[in-house]
């Protein structure tokens, strides 16, 4: 039934158009592999098995790259939709990281149905407050926020460098990382053996969730009819066109902050330097690649994440740069904005 | 002698056929009208005639000479073919001279320019100060810039594209005497128009245009504006049927009034009554509207301002302001209710009003599904018509409703407003056509200077111009 609501027949053609840029990537890659003299064969069906090829590459690997992806992808999402562009996930990421770090380090004490929400919401509160200057300076003073959320984002790296050699640093003072979180803190593994965890439930009721909003309810509507036409929102329909603004930025804050709550919570359990291998700019591209629709940012997420884990064994197996991937993303990128282009222009 | 002549010309966009085998000879010293709805082929002609567009067939002679069809507009130019477009051309930054030298293709720049301009004006007798900064200029000046421009290359035939839209009355009689100057030097003017009066003031020969055929084709004598509307429409237009004024409650009531820099004064307005804004663009017509609809763009400084709602706004940009053209029709709609509507929207009674309302105020569209973009200009307004009686207000105001609109969808428009009031709808609607703001209204306010007065009810047609130009009254 949710479906059925936001997946019209152009966002079911937008899915087919980034299946097919998705296939026209990956046959780009093979022949730029070929064409440098490696085994093609050998280094796709190593992406493959890096990625689909196993239960254990499924779950312990794959699922577990998309979700960071898919939350980031979904705090994008909701910024795009009001008109805005946060360039900054990467920096509410690590506050969110941070922040739930910090919470999950005292929640020994708590259950883990208390400590757990206790600890995510932490995370999203640092992150929608990462979103405060933003706000103030896109609403009082006009500053873009494409400009103060990225820079930010050095500030953010800034302060999670101050967390792991100061306050959160390891009692024994000799990494540059924290403690490890108290268990209660811990989101519970899914699948015995694999590292999957709650977290990927968690982004899949999200992007519901989000789908729902956007598309059923009053408050969906005027965000995305702010973003999509600011001056006769405001003269037609009498919207608050800046505190709209300032609610998507805020929510997507608190999403990529989320974000980085789960990852803590899911996968690291201790907070370090560079967390993200840069999820905060890959997932722009899941985002757009999804077409701001939250169905297609779950499944743009997976695709992302599958060729994330793949080029680990790519470079395992067939000895081949893990960056090569990156070319595959940019060329499915590239592929869709070109096609994407020429519908509009046959329209 | 004829100086333009084309014949046979026949063009296709895609599936559709703009132009029909259409014919259109003008000869010197005459001014030649062009008639017909939007989409008619009206532009589409002209645009072929100055090398804009590529015919698919069509022979043209100039100057008696056949020549191959313009392939652009340089080549239109250089055979002596100047346009008038219907949107202002000029560069706000530089000065008349400088924009002059640039439409005739001058080497010259800056002050050389405009010495070279001086010459032009002095030669045409269009009196314009070749320094001034276009931006300074009025919206006549601007239009009679743009003459400047399309005649500066010794031009024989002067095409215009409405030339009068955005013009006052005055104004609009000092453009046609402009015109028939021209023509009696020697000249030929085609004309495109949707006012049969200017037509009869100042045309030699008509020409109308319906789906890219021409229905007709003669001297203007003899002619009377039901015959060319006829011609256009391919029927008559609708009668209207008389509307008895009844002046109900008093809706909006104002004391003393100043929204932002407009001296607004005292008035009420009363439920049933159309109230008509006579104001050429910029004169503090748009801060007075949108006052009155609440908007916040526009504060009110002074006096008092009451305003019993629900209030409908009609603005004066559709597809920025009004409609949210990647929208469907069903969330546009949505969009002028979105104050009253529920926390969770039930889409599926959205979408079946919207039908209902596409069917009663005659949408032509896809449905309720469909993008706002898709439709054209008449039938977005008629979608925001329909969207404003949706709140049932007590008082409509509509800023310009039948810009750029043909005789059909503006009589539908006007019908539209005049049903408004028959309900006990207070109507305020703003328009820089005079004539429009006349037919339609009980009582006419003009705006001039950042002045709103009422008019006299026995004001003549002239003394309402006059004061929309800031004249005072002789």
């Amino acid at each position: 039934m949710i479906v059925k609501g936001f997946l019209t027949r152009a966002a079911r053609r937008d899915l087919f158009v980034t299946a097919g840029a998705f296939i026209l990537g990956l046959a780009l890659l093979a022949l730029f592999l070929a064409l440098a003299g490696f085994n093609a064969g050998t280094a796709i069906s190593a992406l493959w098995r890096g990625a689909f090829g196993s239960w254990y590459a499924l779950t312990s690997a794959t699922l577990v790259r998309a979700t960071p992806l898919i939350v980031l992808g979904l705090a994008f999402t909701l910024a795009s939709r009001g008109g805005t562009l946060n360039i900054g996930m990467e920096g509410q990421f690590a506050l969110g990281a941070t922040a739930a770090t910090w919470a999950g380090l005292h929640a020994g004490s708590l259950p883990t149905l208390i400590a757990i929400p206790w600890v995510l919401s932490c995370g999203a509160i640092a992150g929608a407050a990462w979103m405060l200057l933003p706000v103030v300076f896109r609403l009082r003073f006009g500053v873009t926020e494409v400009i103060t959320t990225l820079l930010l984002n050095f500030v953010a790296d800034a302060v999670v460098s101050f967390a792991v050699t100061g306050p959160l640093q390891e009692p024994t003072h000799v990494y540059p990382q924290s403690a490890t979180i108290a268990v209660s803190a811990q989101l519970p593994k899914l699948v015995d053996g694999a590292r999957m965890h709650l977290g990927l439930p968690i982004a899949l009721v999200l992007a519901a969730l989000l789908g729902v909003l956007l598309w059923r309810s009053r408050w969906g509507f005027t965000l995305r009819a702010v973003g999509a036409g600011a001056t006769a929102a405001r003269v037609s329909g009498g919207i608050a066109t800046a505190s709209v603004i300032a609610t998507a930025l805020l929510w997507s804050g608190a999403i990529a902050g989320l974000g980085g709550a789960i990852e803590v919570t899911g996968v690291s359990y201790a907070l370090y330097q560079n967390l993200s291998p840069g999820y905060g700019f890959t997932a722009i591209a899941v985002a757009l690649l999804g077409r701001l629709q939250p169905l297609g940012v779950v499944v743009a997420g997976l695709l992302f994440g599958a060729l994330e884990a793949g080029a680990g064994a790519m470079q395992r197996d067939a000895g081949i740069p893990a960056v090569a991937v990156q070319v595959v993303e940019a060329v499915v990128i590239l592929t869709l904005v070109v096609l994407t282009r020429r519908g509009a222009a046959e329209r | 002698m004829t100086l333009l002549s084309l014949a046979h010309v026949t063009k296709t966009f895609g599936p559709t056929l703009a132009l029909d085998n259409v014919s259109l000879d003008v000869a010197a010293g005459e001014v030649h009208a062009l008639l017909g709805e939007n989409g008619a082929g009206k532009s589409t002609l002209l645009h072929i005639a100055y090398g804009l567009l590529c015919a698919d067939a069509g022979s043209m002679q100039v100057g008696g000479q056949p020549c191959e069809l313009f392939t652009s507009p340089a080549e239109a130019r250089a055979a002596g073919i100047g346009m008038v477009h219907q949107h202002f051309t000029s560069i706000p930054a530089l000065s008349v001279g400088e924009n002059i030298a640039l439409a005739a293709g001058w080497p010259e720049t800056g002050k050389r320019a405009e010495r070279r301009a001086a010459s032009v004006v002095a030669r045409l007798s269009l009196p314009l100060d070749p320094t001034a900064l276009v931006s300074a200029l009025s919206v006549q000046l601007r239009q009679r810039l743009e003459i400047l421009k399309a005649l500066a290359a010794d031009a024989r035939v002067l095409l215009l594209d409405e030339p009068s839209a955005v013009l006052a009355p005055r104004e609009v009689r000092e453009l046609l005497q402009t015109l028939r100057a021209f023509a009696a030097s020697g000249g030929a003017v085609v004309l495109i128009t949707h006012k049969l009066d200017e037509v009869f003031a100042a045309a030699d020969r008509v020409t109308v245009l319906r789906r890219g055929v021409v229905t007709y084709s003669s001297p203007t004598a003899g002619q009377t504006p039901a015959t060319l509307a006829r011609a256009m429409l391919g029927a008559d237009l609708p009668r209207t049927a008389p509307r008895a004024a009844v002046a109900g409650d008093v809706v909006v009531r104002a004391e003393s009034l100043t929204v932002g820099s407009v001296q607004a004064g005292s008035f009420e307005l009363r439920a049933g009554e159309i109230v008509g804004v006579a104001a050429i663009e910029g004169n503090g017509q748009r801060e007075l509207l949108r006052a009155i609809v609440g908007l916040d763009e526009v504060g009110v400084v002074g006096g008092t301002l009451r305003v019993t709602g629900p209030v409908a706004f009609v603005p004066e940009d559709r597809t920025t302001e009004g409609l949210i053209p990647e929208f469907s029709l069903a969330e546009n709609v949505l969009l002028g209710m979105v104050d009253g509507a529920d926390r969770w929207l039930n889409w599926s009674a959205i979408r079946a009003r919207t039908a209902t309302l596409l069917a009663e105020f005659d949408v032509r569209s896809g449905g309720p599904d469909t993008a706002a973009s898709s439709l054209s200009g008449g039938n977005q307004q008629k979608l925001l018509f329909a969207r404003a009686f949706e709140r049932a207000p007590r008082v409509l105001v509509a800023e310009d409703p039948t810009r750029g609109l043909d005789i059909l969808a503006t009589h539908e428009i006007h019908e539209r407003l005049r049903e408004a009031a028959s309900l006990g709808i207070a109507v305020i609607v703003h328009s820089a056509d005079l004539d429009e703001v006349l037919a339609l209204a009980d009582r006419v306010f003009v705006v001039a200077n950042g002045v709103v007065r009422e008019m006299p009810a026995a004001a003549s047609r002239d003394a309402v111009g006059d004061a929309m130009l800031g004249l005072s009254p002789q």
